[in-house]
């Protein structure tokens, strides 16, 4: 524990406050508040200390052979704006390019050059208007769902897990070399490695720039000032465009990555705690 | 921070914290084409509701100068069913109703007689095109001062020649780049953009530009389903930008 960063330290003071009920008593009675997710972290600790201590009636030892690692990765807001946003991006991507096929082009419409052709089985909404339905639905719940992430990553600091610096910058290629080259894996140092650090910082660029010039969109002339920071509506257009090409590109990665890595690390992004995490 | 378990009691842990998710998966009612389509119908009211509150009278639409219009043959001709429903341009008049104090016909003649605006706008497609074009004519809040119009009501409802209708709200109406055009490009309006009379707001979607202007109607109601030709498809009915 010696080696924790101090935001981690903070988290462990919070957690080693007492915690009576979580072995002996039913799961219920420590359900009450939910701010209590953040407590699990260290309570099982205390508990099986506690579990053991009743059966051995002496000191447990430090490292218990039949004993699991495990790391409590992905906090309850992290996990639900995740999934809140995997369904969010999915409609607005296949509302998006609905929209999108009314009219698939970024020039003039005298004369329309057809850009890309969308099948429409790629769609969602069944016409125009559906989708806009859709999409004027979904673009709460990805708004909302991203003030949440934003909130909680700055109040809890946990972005410090994931946030992609420049002294990443040097794990890249070693990196890239192991993912696409089949170099030698470097070690893990932390949750994510800086090839993901920057996968996930740059999604969140995504997601900045797919709402900021969906505004403008939405209503270029009430939000003027913004529609010109973007260099216009006719500009904003191919942004908003460019946004989802950005998602789009990730997306298929993230779910290889995921698929390749099983299923203990998909199933913490459901419970939050990765099994035998790969770094201490 | 690793934290070691009883595997037991990880699994434990891991369970309580999956069930934690739970109120995500009631997305999924979204699969439903019966529930979502109720459902993303409500979002569009909500977009509506934020939209109209959010709505500036003094929030200009964007303006060009001449040498950023379009040429004409460029700005697109768009209709529902029709592009010339044959208005009998000599005899035509402009019907008021509702809740004015000087409700019947009035001459094209009469609103060419108000102070006239040309403005260079973008002309926005539900579609994704948009097009800068020229526009000339009355503000429509000039002719509600003229028939004596009262302005705290909710709504201008609008029917066309061609058997269009719109609605929309006040604030919007009264929007001071909201007119009513009767001319392109300097020349009075031809028949495929609307002839002789039609709406040109530069703070609302294409859509909600009626052309071929046959009635107006200042009203506090709107027939349910009766809202506008695309609106009662599905589009938002506030159609602003």
């Amino acid at each position: 524990m010696s080696n924790e960063e101090p935001v981690d330290k903070n988290d462990e003071q919070k957690d080693t406050s007492p915690q009576p009920d979580v072995t002996g008593a039913p799961a219920e009675a420590g359900e009450s508040a939910p701010v209590k997710m953040e407590e699990v972290a260290a309570a099982p600790e205390a508990a099986v200390k506690a579990e053991a201590g009743e059966v051995a009636g002496e000191p447990v030892p430090a490292e218990e052979p039949d004993l699991v690692r495990a790391a409590y990765e992905h906090p309850l807001p992290i996990r639900i704006t995740h999934w809140v946003n995997a369904i969010s991006l999915f409609v607005m991507a296949t509302s998006g390019l609905r929209i999108f096929r009314a009219f698939p082009s970024f020039g003039p419409k005298i004369p329309e050059k057809v850009l890309l052709d969308i099948p429409k089985s790629l769609t969602l909404g069944g016409w125009l208007g559906g989708a806009l339905q859709w999409h004027f639905t979904f673009m709460w719940l990805f708004a909302a769902s991203g003030a949440l992430y934003f909130g909680y990553q700055l109040f809890s600091r946990h972005y410090r897990t994931m946030l992609f610096s420049p002294r990443d910058l040097s794990g890249v290629w070693p990196m890239a070399r192991h993912y696409f080259l089949f170099g030698p894996k470097p070690p893990a140092t932390g949750q994510y490695n800086p090839l993901q650090k920057l996968a996930y910082t740059s999604t969140i660029g995504f997601g900045v720039l797919s709402l900021l010039t969906g505004i403008v969109l939405y209503k270029p002339a009430q939000f003027s000032w913004l529609a010109f920071l973007f260099g216009g509506y006719h500009l904003a257009r191919i942004w908003h465009f460019a946004a989802m090409c950005g998602f789009l590109a990730f997306i298929p990665g993230h779910l290889i990555m995921v698929l390749l890595h099983g299923w203990e690390n998909f199933y913490s992004m459901l419970s939050g705690w990765k099994r035998e995490p790969g770094y201490e | 921070m690793i934290t070691r378990f009883e595997d037991k009691e990880l699994k434990r842990q891991s369970r309580r914290q999956l069930l934690k998710l739970a109120p995500v998966a009631a997305l999924g009612i979204f699969a439903f084409p019966k529930v979502s389509d109720r459902l993303v119908a409500e979002g569009v009211r909500f977009s509506d509701w934020a939209a109209g509150a959010l709505f500036r009278r003094q929030h200009y639409a964007q303006t060009f100068s001449n040498s950023e219009v379009v040429p004409f043959e460029k700005f697109p001709y768009n209709g529902y069913d029709v592009l010339d429903p044959e208005v009998d341009l000599e005899k035509w008049t402009l019907t008021v109703e509702g809740d004015v104090q000087h409700p019947g016909e009035y001459k094209l003649a009469q609103i060419q007689a108000l102070a006239k605006i040309n403005q260079n706008t973008r002309h926005v497609c539900v579609e994704g095109w948009d097009v800068v074009g020229a526009f000339g004519g009355a503000r429509i809040s000039d002719f509600l001062t003229l028939v004596g119009a009262n302005t705290s009501a909710r709504f201008l409802e609008v029917e066309c020649a061609d058997d269009y209708y719109e609605s929309i709200d006040m604030a919007s109406v009264l929007h001071p780049q909201s007119l009513l055009c009767y001319e392109m490009y300097g020349q009075p309006l031809d028949r495929k953009h609307g002839a002789p009379l039609r709406l040109q707001m530069p703070t609302k979607l294409g859509y909600k530009q009626a052309k071929y202007l046959d009635t107006i109607r200042v009203t506090n109601v709107l027939k349910p389903g009766k809202t506008g030709y695309w609106e009662d498809q599905g589009y938002s009915w506030f159609g602003g930008l």
